[in-house]
């Protein structure tokens, strides 16, 4: 973020959804900038994952809107965008990691498939170039460039979690959706996919939305951090604000609640 | 006299504790405080009196209850601290506000040199010449604070206090900054050492920088002090 940027990347209005009565998400709002990895926490049904997938178009709220930055600086409202042009974002200027790999790879087929696909998309054919790419690629997210052939299924879990990202970063999106993406992974395994993560989001200046329910992770990759409880925001502030001087009663309870945040 | 780098006016800090009761804690009251370059403010006061708490609202890691804080940013304009967006707040600790704790929040992996070069990189991917600098001027703080050469491309996890707060001590001077909030940075050093740290902090106010610093060792704050203040008359009587 040396750059001070003009304007932000992904305005979020007045988002809200309901499941029947159950409210999900109640007017959650804020600006996202370029380069500005932002965690959201909060306990299990609290929202996260709704606003996550609202947010990235994969689900239609009931009210509020989300406009994103397009790379020719004009604003649009994704909702309002076709599936087609929604689709052409996703695997485009965006990336979903998403905290099962099975729901973000193609399990059968190879590794170097699964990040050449999104290229294969925009039209590229040459099969040496896309190969080339997927090996480099597979290096950066810390993969033996020799297992391209082999499928996920028979990679690790942290292996898998890194080739989504892979598979993701190839077209060199602008901005990453992430949903609790070091959950069932080993501590060790966990520090090695956060601390790249964290490279990555630095080197690219790639801007970031992270659901986690894991405060140490906010803490070590995100600039912000927005509190969810019940479908609300409840607090948002810089990482080491809300972690450091909790305000609000649902926030003190969580940052108390962990051993070492 | 030139315009203060850090002004506080009636500032007070108070905790509201939610899960004890909703018990308040008044800690800072009508803090008054003007911190202009060139300037080292030492702050005095048994623990447990705010002296953390007020650098921690200088630098926006606790949130003010009351009052106004303004920092002067390198542009020549002045931030509202506590009216500022996330993204100001970043910026004026990238740009101008330095603070030093007594504790190096680890970074997994990441070379001891590199953690303290990338202030000056910004941890983006820089020019081969940019990257070389900073890891040049990293390696001269690291040999002043007597780092052994063996250490550097290591990460600081496995480092010793000492060594650890050394590279928290270098990675937060080695950018020029026009305000330093320095929480005892001397607190587990030996006395060489302390003499490089004071020595730095010295430097640090010729070159213009306005130091508010909080001292466990007497010595350490005569040394380095220009004013001191006792953070009591900042008590709140409540």
């Amino acid at each position: 973020m040396t750059h001070f940027e003009a304007s932000p990347l992904l305005c979020v209005q007045g988002l809200s959804k309901r499941y029947g009565s159950f409210t999900a998400l109640h007017e959650a709002a804020f600006d996202l900038w370029p380069g500005e990895v932002m965690a959201v926490v909060g306990e299990s049904g609290s929202g996260k994952t709704t606003l996550l997938n609202v947010i990235a178009a994969r689900m239609q709220p009931d009210h509020g809107s989300v406009h994103y930055r397009m790379r020719d600086g004009a604003l649009k409202d994704v909702h309002a965008m076709t599936q087609a042009e929604q689709r052409l974002l996703a695997r485009t200027d965006w990336g979903f990691v998403h905290q099962h790999s099975a729901e973000g790879l193609r399990m059968d087929v190879s590794a170097g498939a699964n990040v050449g696909e999104r290229l294969m998309g925009l039209g590229h054919r040459n099969y040496g170039q896309l190969r080339a790419t997927a090996q480099e690629w597979l290096q950066r997210v810390e993969i033996d460039p020799l297992r391209i052939d082999d499928t996920p299924r028979i990679f690790s879990g942290g292996m898998r979690q890194r080739l989504q990202i892979a598979r993701n970063l190839v077209t060199s999106p602008r901005l990453i959706f992430m949903d609790e993406p070091t959950s069932g992974l080993d501590v060790s395994v966990q520090a090695r996919l956060l601390d790249l993560l964290r490279q990555l989001t630095q080197e690219l200046r790639l801007a970031m939305v992270i659901v986690t329910h894991d405060l140490a992770v906010a803490r070590l990759l995100a600039h912000r951090m927005v509190v969810m409880q019940r479908g609300r925001i409840v607090e948002m502030g810089l990482t080491d604000q809300v972690l450091d001087d909790p305000q609000h009663s649902y926030t003190q309870l969580l940052v108390s609640s962990v051993l070492q945040p | 006299m030139t315009a203060p780098v850090l002004s506080m006016q009636g500032v007070s800090k108070r905790f509201t504790l939610h899960h004890q009761n909703g018990v308040e804690l008044p800690v800072l009251d009508n803090v008054d405080l003007q911190v202009h370059p060139g300037e080292c403010v030492v702050l005095d006061g048994s623990s447990g009196m705010g002296k953390s708490t007020l650098l921690k609202l200088a630098y926006a890691n606790y949130r003010t209850t009351s009052g106004r804080i303004q920092v002067l940013g390198n542009s020549g304009t002045l931030l509202e601290v506590t009216q500022a967006s996330a993204r100001e707040l970043l910026q004026m600790r990238r740009e101008t506000v330095g603070y030093v704790s007594q504790f190096l929040r680890v970074i997994p992996r990441v070379a001891a040199l590199d953690v303290v070069a990338a202030a000056l990189t910004d941890g983006e991917i820089s020019s081969p010449a940019v990257v070389a600098d900073a890891r040049a001027q990293a390696a001269e703080l690291l040999v002043r604070l007597r780092i052994p050469e063996r250490l550097w491309t290591l990460p600081p996890a496995t480092f010793s206090g000492g060594e650890q707060q050394r590279i928290n001590i270098a990675r937060s001077l080695i950018k020029p900054r026009a305000l330093l909030l320095m929480d005892e940075p001397t607190a587990s050093l030996d006395v060489a050492n302390t003499r490089t740290v004071v020595q730095l902090i010295r430097e640090a106010v010729a070159r213009g920088s306005a130091v508010v610093g909080i001292f466990h060792d007497p010595d350490v704050g005569s040394d380095v002090a220009t004013r001191r203040i006792d953070i009591s008359c900042f008590r709140s009587n409540l």
